[in-house]
């Protein structure tokens, strides 16, 4: 099956179910979801709607119950343990709330850890690291364990690592959650240079703020979309402005 | 006492929830209190069988002889009527002929008695009658051996022409052999608690062993094989002392040329040989599974330690104090291992018996071991002393975690190895991501690596053993010392069942141990391979880090066991180093990393299985 050139990622009737009879419960039910190259789509909704659950099957995390993920026209959904890995080695780029770096490895160490598993060569790795610790504004935190730099710093380390083997689509999940107004702002300014390089971008958040960042806005409540709202995106100034963090 | 109670109900109720693990740390302390059992039993048994036979054979305290020849020498005789010499029996004259049964021809001492029994040393009977014409009575460890029974035919052969020392055996010298001498009838067999000084015993012996074969026959018949094998062995007479305690002194004052004496004390410790090296190796068995346990131990607490850091901060924000944390988490283990203390006793007093078996030359029982108030005192004692010092580090330092971090359950920080990191960025990812991991808990890779170490080195020493005891079977016709400790080379069989017994119980000891370093690795990975696999590494791929980083320590620890293996055999054997060939130590070596590959494999499988959403969303709940 042949997807639109212009369509980077695409979900029909994915489902996600725990339990059966009385107890069964759909964490993810019939999405119907289309996302667009260079997009950056914000998934919203209260805490237990499925927005992380629906994430984690987007990456290929988990398995969906029902339904078909299509990513870059190769349909994702059936792939095998190794395959997924595969996928999430090239293509796929993760941010996590708790960001999930590794304590015993410095910034650097973090940042390059992808490109080694998918078998660049260490000096690469490490040159790769550089630039994105670079771009991220924490080149002189490189040789920082994670223990010593703030939550905003570690969260950009964790974004900087989700951009180690160039991926097409970056998925991150909460990624402000754990953070306070100014290391938010940090992630925000981040997020949108990144937009501006034609990055993909799908954020599942419960915080307006973040959501208000998006070219297009989803509403979930109890596994299914229940809205969805295109946004104009804006200048970094004007949404610092609209999220109320001051420039 | 509701403290106390409060305390044991949080205990039980914790061991309910984990049962295998409860079964571990069981099975880890019994092994090695049965062990440990069984060696200080051994206490006080080693004389037992000899003071038995000694007192129903009215046993001689010095045994005197001479060598070669027909003729009675005068400095014998003398010995009947020196000071301290209360008693006596013989001059007896021995010859050495072949005992031919079955066609098999083994030489053994024949030794001429008198019809009458003797006042000192007169063999006791445990089947038919004392010497007759054309009888023989044979020694009880030897007619074990060669499968005899009163009423049995066997022949009594000088073998001459090729050999030319007393009793040669057939084959060495060269040269036709002939059998002269007639046919016996086994009319009784029994047990002494004499023993032929040396060296006569070792020339009784071609191959040079220590003890030869008895049989007793006539006077008359003694003579006729003593002429027909050119020369009787010698004459030996059997003392009894005013004062046995001195018997040694007396042996060594009136030791000189061609006249040899052995003390019954020297007699008793040839005998308590067996038993001690025995204890030797079981002692120190029980200390390297005692060193085993108390790594299971120490395994299983800090992994439980890391599972049960939300629980402390549970137990903390209900109002526990820090004491009644470290109370709780001590009185688990200390709970088990008095449990497992108690079962080793048990364990260990059944089977010391089997182990001090005093064989089939000596009469009586061994005597039940002695399981006073000072052993089960010193095991009790042992096993929860392993529990504590592997408990009390981690207990206290988990009841002094904040609560707030417990509650979150944040995991111990792992170490940072910055040569590790380094050096695996150029490796595939398996083994990039096993060396990381292994460098993340150095504590728990160098109690993997000894583990390993003390497997491989008891494994290496029983090797050791028994090519030792090959060596010694296949150079020589009957073998060693059977006459005093039973069927075979007892030395060497004796001490290679202990020494199985032990290795088995090591085996498993140190298979429980590689599953709970293997268990505490993935639980302790989980976080790390989920982020892993989140990244891009293959299930696959985690799984196999999993296995490198159990192989990593294990290689070091198994290299290191072959010089452990030679040093154990070296204490306990003392026999001299026959080392394993070549090929079975690379077996050795090779089948433990395997083993350990295999272990870890199935639970790194497991973990692999689980979803990486799962791992990481409940770092987070």
């Amino acid at each position: 099956m042949n997807e639109r050139e212009d369509v980077i990622l695409s979900a029909r009737g994915l489902r996600k179910e725990y339990g059966s009879g009385e107890s069964l419960v759909r964490a993810v039910d019939e999405v119907e979801l289309e996302v667009a190259r260079g997009e950056t789509l914000a998934v919203m909704g209260p805490s237990g709607c499925g927005k992380s659950t629906l994430l984690h099957l987007l990456g290929g995390l988990d398995r969906p119950t029902g339904g078909e993920l299509w990513l870059n026209g190769r349909r994702i959904d059936e792939l095998s343990e190794r395959a997924s890995a595969q996928l999430r080695r090239h293509e796929v780029g993760f941010v996590f709330q708790a960001y999930h770096l590794m304590d015993e490895l410095t910034a650097q160490e973090n940042v390059e850890l992808p490109a080694l598993l998918a078998g660049r060569t260490p000096r690469a790795s490490r040159r790769r690291a550089e630039e994105l610790l670079e771009q991220v504004g924490l080149a002189d935190r490189a040789q920082h364990l994670p223990s010593a730099l703030s939550g905003g710093q570690r969260q950009r380390v964790a974004i900087a690592r989700a951009l180690a083997n160039e991926p097409q689509l970056v998925l991150a999940d909460e990624p402000t959650g754990n953070l306070d107004s100014a290391a938010t702002l940090e992630v925000l300014r981040l997020f949108e240079t990144l937009h501006a390089t034609g990055l993909t971008l799908l954020v599942v958040t419960h915080d307006e703020r973040i959501a208000a960042t998006a070219n297009r806005l989803i509403s979930m409540r109890d596994g299914a979309f229940v809205d969805e709202t295109r946004l104009t995106g804006g200048t970094m100034g004007t949404l610092a402005d609209l999220a109320g963090l001051g420039s | 006492m509701g403290r106390l109670l409060l305390i044991a109900r949080l205990a039980v109720k914790d061991v309910r929830q984990n049962p295998a693990e409860a079964v571990m740390l069981l099975v880890a302390i019994v092994a090695a209190t049965t062990t440990l059992t069984v060696a200080l039993a051994l206490r006080g048994v080693t004389n037992a069988p000899y003071e038995a036979t000694r007192a129903a054979t009215a046993g001689p305290d010095v045994v005197a002889a001479v060598q070669q020849g027909l003729r009675l020498p005068p400095e014998l005789t003398a010995l009947e009527h020196a000071p301290g010499v209360v008693d006596s029996s013989g001059p007896y004259l021995m010859a050495t002929p072949n005992l031919v049964v079955d066609g098999h021809s083994d030489p053994v001492i024949a030794e001429g008695r008198d019809p009458s029994d003797a006042s000192v040393d007169q063999p006791k009977l445990t089947a038919g009658h004392w010497v007759i014409k054309g009888g023989v009575v044979v020694e009880r460890s030897l007619a074990e051996l060669l499968n005899l029974k009163v009423g049995d035919r066997v022949g009594l052969d000088a073998l001459v022409g090729g050999g030319n020392g007393p009793g040669g055996g057939p084959g060495p010298g060269g040269g036709p052999l002939h059998a002269v001498g007639p046919s016996f009838t086994v009319v009784g067999i029994a047990v002494t608690a004499a023993l032929q000084p040396p060296p006569l015993s070792e020339d009784a012996h071609p191959s040079g062993f220590p003890e030869a074969g008895l049989v007793w026959v006539t006077r008359s018949a003694a003579s006729q094989l003593a002429a027909a094998t050119g020369g009787g062995l010698g004459y030996t007479l059997n003392l009894k002392l005013a004062d046995p305690s001195g018997a040694s002194t007396f042996a060594a004052e009136h030791q000189r040329g061609g006249l040899f004496l052995i003390s019954w004390q020297a007699i008793a410790a040839k005998d308590g040989l067996v038993v001690s090296i025995e204890r030797a190796i079981l002692l120190t068995g029980s200390t390297l599974l005692g060193l085993l346990a108390l790594a299971s131990v120490a395994l299983l607490v800090g992994g439980r330690m890391e599972q049960q850091t939300r629980r402390v901060g549970l137990l903390k924000a209900v109002g526990a104090t820090p004491a009644l944390v470290t109370g709780v988490l001590l009185a688990e283990q200390l709970v088990l291992a008095l449990v497992a203390a108690a079962a080793g006793l048990v364990i260990g007093w059944l089977a010391a018996p089997l182990l001090t078996n005093p064989g089939a030359s000596l009469v009586g029982a061994p005597g039940a071991p002695t399981l006073d108030l000072a052993t089960i005192g010193i095991v009790i004692g042992v096993a929860a002393a392993v529990a504590v010092v592997a408990t009390i580090v981690p207990a206290v330092r988990a009841s002094r975690t904040s609560t707030v971090s417990a509650l979150v359950d944040a995991a111990r920080a792992p170490r940072r190895a910055r040569w590790t990191i380094a050096l695996s960025a150029r490796l595939p990812v398996p083994l990039l991501i096993g060396m990381r991991l292994a460098g993340r808990r150095r504590r728990r890779a160098v109690l993997s690596a000894a583990t390993v170490a003390i497997t491989v080195g008891s494994l290496i020493a029983m090797l050791m053993f028994r090519e030792h005891a090959n060596s010694l079977h296949t150079s020589g016709g009957l073998g060693g010392l059977y006459r005093f400790s039973g069927p075979g080379d007892p030395l060497w069989e004796r001490g290679m069942d202990v020494l199985l017994v032990f290795t088995i119980a090591l085996v498993l000891l140190a298979l429980v141990n590689a599953i709970l370093v293997t268990w505490a690795t993935v639980q302790d990975a989980r976080h790390a391979s989920a982020i892993e696999r989140a990244l891009g590494a293959s299930p696959e791929q985690v799984g196999w880090a999993l296995v490198v980083a159990q192989l990593l320590p294990a290689l070091p620890g198994a290299i290191l066991g072959v010089p452990v293996g030679v040093g154990l055999y070296d204490a306990v054997g003392r026999h001299g180093s026959t080392l394993p060939s070549a090929p079975a130590l690379l077996g050795v070596l090779v089948v433990t990393l395997l083993v350990v590959a295999m272990l870890t494999s199935i639970p790194a499988r497991i973990g692999a299985r689980t979803s990486v959403a799962v791992i990481l969303q409940s770092e987070l709940a």
